[in-house]
């Protein structure tokens, strides 16, 4: 943080920023077309709904040309390499959770997210994460949908109550 | 009006019995997760927004600043102990304080940090209840061309105060503005960048987006990082009372402080990073033991912690009287004061003072209440670092998504929740400030109406824009923001404090 990184820079561009560059790009022209598209529509106002858009998709578009310049002149700071496999499992717990949700309820879906999550940082087994996990979120949902008032997905283990 | 009467009035009511409950219960639970990696005070107001829905809005709303205080006092105590700051305004309190703290001068360290606080927030607390009635009569006057000014302004000085790179804060703002874009126009009632999904049409929810920033980008980092991130808790050794040589050398640092913190934080110039960094350098040049500092200086705990507590008071200022949040956690505390049907700004002083001035009064008692508490619970909040992770971050995503699903039961706004999250991800990966995204989430959306407001009246003539001299100033402040960084370099010799977990 305090020197300035040594002569790596202009070595080898930054592969990930040109990612990140390219990402605004198609921002911006998803942003420019529906401006465009607004545009068209007939507004009674000084200012249409389409002007404010524009203003963002120009400054995207130049943000990506700003990002891919800097991307240019190479990799600032060595990034550590970031593991896959914890990452997959708190992605796998965040999915699982949507997809058990409508049918399972808030406890078992929000138990599988505890139990991934614990496992993605090295703490198993699932199975015994999952029956914690999905015991406190059932007191949690007891607390908040008797005590507060607020809705959350029923399921088998909830119409109990 | 009369301050003082206002200030009395505003006693009254935080001295109420179920206010000094909230307010204590916020500043608890702000020490603690201020004291957690990985939860910040703008996460856990964004956890609390749909809780506290059916709530008193005075109480809720004391509850969110007392948290927003204790994140403070918690921060320093992370990076004293810890070496991780836990919000980006303690990356310097870590400097010295964990020097401190591994030569066996914790306590103190602490102790400097806690009493610095309180001096600075006390003082900086009445400097905001003496400024913001000055603020509001010239707000008052503000056309919507003045407004979007400001909101340029604010928008420049997040994008140039956060982060490593202008160019990375003004990305992170400009897809905090995309996003701001999504919904119904109210003003057209054409439906924007919104793809025909129904759930879209109502924009996209900021306290949605602020979880899945802080609360999912955060914990997918984390887990990332993997073993790499392993830490060491420093035990506090001896006595955590300062001697008579600390005392004389904190006072000065903590004033110091608390005037480099505070008018910083009070213009709209973004956070509480800039102030302890100047304040850091300030007293390395001042300190009579130049050796000390890099080996544990106490002027360098005391200095930089009083100007991060001044701000944080200093950064209400614009939120309480312009309605303009210049940190994320602001930004979240604004959707705090929306869900309730009210818009911070010139208005809300005269339309619910007892609300706003029962709010700054909190601020005292919150301040007297981490004092008492902070020093002696030390030792439970170090225990609360010891929470073996995968459980902490279990409990995170946990309580990130009941939030989410108790403010809208929604599977698309848990899909939401999921893409920002990796976007939060994302954007840490690479070094882009997350707080500029919230900010342009929220203000983008304000700015657009006071443009077209202004315009409307001018009936399309964007010369309007330039011809107000309060406009003027804040686009000269503005530009002055963008290029402050280079100006920081050239007075400080150090590069723009590098943003992390900004909140």
């Amino acid at each position: 943080m305090s020197d300035p990184t040594p002569a790596t820079s202009g070595s080898k561009p930054d592969k990930a920023r040109f990612v990140i560059a390219l990402a605004l790009a198609v921002l911006a022209a998803v942003i420019g077309c529906e401006a465009w598209r607004l545009a068209a529509i007939p507004s009674y106002t000084a200012v249409g709904p389409a002007a404010f858009p524009t203003l963002i998709a120009i400054g995207l578009g130049l943000l990506a040309i700003a990002n891919a310049v800097e991307a240019m002149k190479g990799v600032e700071e060595e990034r550590p390499r970031d593991e896959v496999r914890p990452i997959v499992w708190v992605l796998a717990g965040l999915v699982g959770q949507i997809v058990l949700l409508p049918f399972a309820g808030f406890s078992i879906a929000t138990g599988w997210l505890f139990a991934a999550t614990a496992k993605g940082f090295g703490r198993g087994p699932v199975w015994a994460h999952f029956l914690a996990g999905a015991a406190l979120c059932f007191v949690i949902y007891v607390i908040f949908a008797k005590g507060l008032q607020l809705s959350l997905p029923a399921g088998p283990l909830e119409r109990l109550i | 009006m009369d301050t003082f009467g206002a200030l009395a009035q505003g006693l009254m009511v935080a001295l109420q019995p179920m206010n000094l409950v909230f307010a204590f219960f916020g500043v608890m639970l702000g020490t603690a997760v201020g004291v957690l990696p990985g939860i910040g005070p703008a996460l856990t107001v964004a956890l609390l927004l749909p809780i506290t829905f059916k709530l008193d809005p005075a109480g809720s709303l004391i509850m969110f600043a007392g948290i927003y205080y204790g994140g403070m006092y918690g921060g320093s105590t992370a990076s004293i102990l810890l070496n991780t700051p836990g919000e980006s305004s303690s990356i310097v309190t870590a400097l010295e304080g964990n020097k401190m703290a591994r030569a066996g001068r914790g306590g103190p360290a602490l102790a400097t940090a806690a009493i610095g606080s309180f001096v600075a927030g006390t003082i900086a607390t009445i400097g905001l209840a003496l400024i913001a009635p000055t603020v509001v009569d010239i707000a008052i006057s503000f056309g919507p061309e003045d407004y979007f000014a400001l909101m340029i302004l604010a928008f420049t000085t997040v994008s140039a105060a956060f982060g490593s790179s202008v160019t990375r804060g003004l990305t992170s703002l400009f897809i905090g503005l995309s996003l701001g874009l999504v919904g119904i126009d109210l003003q057209s009632g054409q439906a924007r960048v919104s793809f025909g999904v129904p759930d879209l049409l109502d924009g996209v929810e900021v306290t949605t987006l602020a979880v899945a920033l802080f609360a999912i980008g955060e914990t997918l980092s984390v887990a990332a990082a993997g073993s790499r991130a392993e830490e060491v808790i420093e035990p506090v050794r001896g006595s955590v009372f300062m001697n008579k040589e600390d005392w004389k050398r904190s006072w000065w640092p903590w004033i110091r402080g608390t005037f480099l913190g505070f008018p910083i934080g009070a213009m709209p110039a973004g956070g509480a990073e800039i102030p302890t960094f100047l304040s850091y350098a300030l007293e390395k040049r001042l300190c009579k033991k130049p050796d000390e500092f890099g080996n544990g200086a106490i002027e360098g705990v005391a200095g930089p912690e009083a100007a991060n507590n001044a701000a944080a008071a200093g950064v209400l200022v614009p939120l309480l009287t312009l309605g303009l949040p210049t940190s994320a956690t602001a930004a979240i505390m604004l959707a705090g004061f929306q869900q309730y049907g009210m818009n911070p700004g010139p208005l809300l002083f005269a339309t619910n003072p007892d609300l706003v001035w029962g709010l700054i009064a909190s601020l005292f008692i919150a301040n007297v209440m981490l004092l008492i508490l902070n020093l002696p619970l030390v030792g439970m909040w170090v225990r609360l670092l010891a929470i073996p992770r995968p459980w902490l971050y279990g409990g995170i995503l946990v309580f990130a998504t009941l939030g989410t699903l108790g403010a809208n039961p929604s599977l698309v706004e848990l899909g939401m929740l999921l893409i920002f999250g990796l976007l939060g991800y994302v954007l840490r990966r690479y070094d882009y400030p997350i707080a500029p995204v919230v900010v342009g989430l929220i203000l983008g959306p304000l700015a657009e109406q006071q443009l077209r407001r202004a315009l409307a009246i001018s009936v399309g003539d964007p010369v309007v824009l330039f011809q107000s001299p309060i406009a003027l100033t804040l686009y000269a402040l503005a530009a002055l923001a963008l290029f402050g960084p280079l100006l920081f370099y050239l007075i400080t010799g150090r590069k723009a404090p590098v943003g992390g977990d900004e909140d």
